[in-house]
């Protein structure tokens, strides 16, 4: 019983990955690329752990696979924003159809 | 079975990610691809470990999470234009 729910949550959880990696490729700018895979693939990936733990219960591997669930969380959602400032600063182009720019504004 | 399906479709999306690597128009993208293939290598690991039941796989997935974001991390500092003690 429990192996179906965890082989559940990792297909899940590779469909997700799935569809970031799509966006990385078919997405036409920096920000939409980043926007698109970050998301879909951290959830994805928190999706298989979770399934790896529904597996082994609360054994050494399994509680190892809770801790990284909110350690990947967190670390990825920083370092998609660090890079999205990071790349706004140096100066990369906005795509051409793009209508809005906030942070112009409020680096002024 | 069904876990050798998931891990072929793990690697060809590593693949891709590759393809950004290489054509990627601007250096921002080619930062972007490798933050995504570091993530999906800790899917990889995490299915490997299931398949074979090697448990030691999870330590690496989670060194893989902390040195993936160190790397990503510094590489987007230096995009900034300025110095990492900054």
């Amino acid at each position: 019983m429990s192996n179906t729910i965890s082989l559940i949550f990792i297909i899940i959880g590779v469909i997700f990955d799935l569809f970031g990696c799509i966006g990385l490729i078919r997405l036409p700018d920096v920000y939409n690329r980043l926007q698109s895979a970050t998301k879909s693939v951290t959830l994805g990936t928190c999706s298989i752990l979770f399934g790896l733990f529904i597996k082994y219960g609360f054994t050494a591997t399994g509680i190892k696979a809770l801790i990284a669930i909110p350690l990947l969380f967190f670390v990825s959602t920083v370092a998609a924003h660090a890079l999205v400032r990071g790349s706004y600063i140096f100066g990369t182009k906005l795509w051409d159809k793009t209508i809005i720019d906030d942070y112009k504004d409020v680096q002024k | 079975m069904i876990i050798n399906l998931l891990l072929y479709i793990l690697i060809g999306m590593s693949f891709l990610c590759f393809f950004r690597v290489v054509f990627g128009p601007s250096i921002a993208d080619r930062m972007v691809a490798i933050d995504i293939f570091g993530i999906l290598v800790v899917g990889i690991c995490v299915i490997l470990a299931i398949k074979t039941g090697r448990l030691f796989l999870i330590d690496i997935a989670i060194a893989w999470i902390i040195f993936g974001f160190i790397g990503t991390l510094t590489l987007a500092k230096y995009l900034t234009g300025k110095k990492l003690d900054e």
